[in-house]
């Protein structure tokens, strides 16, 4: 599989199907492994770094489960390509920085992917549509099992699995579930909504993980405790507070349609206007008015649009996207034109 | 079905509060919903209690540690100090009597009850059998098989002790900590023999 066979295919994470789609977008699972006695990637020499990557090179050849999955070396990707793996969430945007003996493996249907060197030696992730994180984790953990038949984890009785940052330390697992909460936003909710999560032991990050801003209404939220939980009761806990979270935002898109449906529809109309007539345009508000019309797309205020194609655009008006799909390299500006260009297109009849 | 609230109107917006484990449902019209969910954010915040957030326990004085040294990645105490990461596996023992306390604070707890490396489950299957014990009957297993009979041991031993813990009974805990540091140690002979 090369890169450009990803850019003809939908993520199967964006196919906007599987539990409660229309607020959960996807539901993500990572483990962090690292291979004993040899040191974590920021420690590690630049012989020790490759030696790893070989190691799990070799052990992903071995694994009837994993040897179909393509490898992307990151020192032999241009910057636009590394970016492109970022946007699909495929590898974190650290990853993507000081490129050593990093790579990223991938299969098909973009459900897995393992960064080798990124903070840990491995970081596997498993990506489902919808709110579906034990799927996720049926899924990882045999990839986990796969693995660990083949290296040595750096694991101990009393702490689990040993990570470069102690916050990962135990099972290494980390949940995402991505939401999206305009109604929340709106009613002005969120930040009480946030403010109990951050309380709950469990985090909120935007669109792109770590360090990234809420836009377009998305909220990505994780559990920060990996330790003294199995990893199903970590699961069962954050699938409780985002049930809450879903019954919530439901209940606000309730009472919006019902009190407000005038001014909601105009919102929703005039963005979408916007979206199908703009001959200029930012990712940033692309995203945020793509995130009213996936709203009228649920409410079924704007009907003929399906929620996957709206899912799809998100990906493809980013940057390193818009470049691969004209497999030429633009400036800022530019993009803004193709990025109208492209929307106009796809909501033509 | 008449609102909750009012007893007048038609209920329209249908509520569902779990507050402390217990389930409310509140049936209100549209316009007592108005003024309900005014409240409603707040009382997502009443949740904040659970969290039970505790007092963050004073630091052991540190200086003692700085100078202590991993022996298989050379990364010392003051290095994880300054990068907040550690440089091996390895480090864990070293920095040990600093690392548990630092775990706890984090996580809450600083007793893994997860999963458990399924190399490290078939030595302690192999083991098992070798030693004639109970509940080695299934043989080898394969990878990837969950909850052979002696990871079962000492993770259900984990899981008991952090449930001790947590409703504070500290006699069983002590006892159950020392079922498992027995269980352990048998275990870590094995592997050095092998």
């Amino acid at each position: 599989m090369q890169l450009n066979d990803i850019l003809n295919h939908t993520s199967e994470w964006l196919k906007g199907t599987g539990p409660h789609s229309d607020i959960v977008i996807s539901s993500r699972l990572r483990l962090a492994r690292n291979i004993e006695k040899l040191p974590f990637p920021h420690w590690a020499s630049k012989k020790q770094g490759k030696s790893v990557l070989e190691m799990i090179q070799d052990a992903v050849g071995k694994s009837d489960l994993l040897n179909k999955m393509t490898v992307f070396i990151l020192e032999d990707q241009d910057a636009v390509d590394k970016q492109f793996l970022v946007e699909r969430h495929l590898m974190s945007y650290e990853h993507a920085q000081k490129t050593n003996s990093k790579a990223v493996i991938v299969d098909d249907d973009e459900v897995v992917s393992i960064m080798i060197n990124e903070e840990d030696h491995i970081r596997a992730q498993v990506m489902q549509s919808g709110f579906n994180l034990i799927e996720a984790w049926n899924v990882i953990n045999k990839i986990d099992d796969a693995l660990a038949k083949e290296l040595p984890f750096a694991f101990s009785g009393e702490w689990g699995y040993l990570t470069a940052c102690p916050t990962n330390a135990g099972t290494g697992m980390r949940g995402s579930v991505m939401l999206h909460l305009p109604a929340l936003v709106m009613t002005k909710q969120i930040n009480q909504v946030l403010a109990a999560i951050a309380k709950l032991s469990f985090t909120t990050r935007g669109l792109y993980g770590e360090g990234t801003q809420a836009t377009g209404n998305f909220f990505q939220i994780s559990n920060q405790v990996s330790l003294g939980q199995s990893e199903t009761d970590i699961i069962q806990s954050i699938n409780n507070l985002i049930r809450q979270i879903i019954e919530q935002e439901g209940q606000c898109r309730e009472t919006l349609l019902a009190s407000n449906r005038g001014m909601l529809e105009d919102k929703i109309s005039r963005s979408f206007g916007i979206l199908k007539s703009a001959h200029i345009i930012t990712s940033q508000e692309t995203t945020e008015l793509l995130s009213l019309v996936r709203l009228g797309c649920d409410l079924g205020i704007i009907k003929d649009i399906n929620r996957r194609h709206v899912n799809e655009l998100f990906l493809l008006i980013q940057p390193a996207h818009l470049q691969k799909i004209e497999n030429k390299k633009f400036a800022s500006q530019e993009r803004d034109i193709k990025r109208a260009e492209l929307i106009r297109k796809k909501f033509e009849k | 079905m008449t609102c909750d609230m009012c007893g007048k109107n038609l209920a329209t917006v249908h509520l569902t509060e779990i507050i402390d484990d217990q389930m409310n449902e509140l049936h209100l019209c549209e316009e007592c919903a108005h003024k309900k969910s005014a409240q409603m954010g707040q009382q997502f915040g009443l949740s904040d209690l659970l969290a039970g957030l505790a007092g963050f326990e004073k630091q052991k004085d540190e200086k003692d540690g700085l100078s202590l040294k991993c022996p298989n990645c050379g990364m010392t105490f003051k290095d994880f100090k300054k990068l907040g990461r550690l440089g091996c596996g390895e480090c864990y023992s070293a920095f040990r009597s600093f690392l548990g306390p630092l775990l706890k604070r984090i996580h809450g707890a600083n007793l893994h009850c997860g999963k458990t490396p399924v190399s490290r489950i078939a030595k302690l299957t192999r083991k098992t059998r070798a030693a004639g014990g109970a509940g080695a009957s299934s043989g080898a297993r394969e990878a990837g098989t969950m909850d052979p009979p002696v990871k079962d041991t000492v993770q259900s031993l984990r899981a008991r002790l952090q449930k001790a813990i947590e409703t504070e009974a500290y006699e069983e805990a002590a006892k159950l900590r020392d079922q498992i540091k027995e269980l352990e140690k048998g275990q870590h002979a094995e592997d050095k023999k092998e």
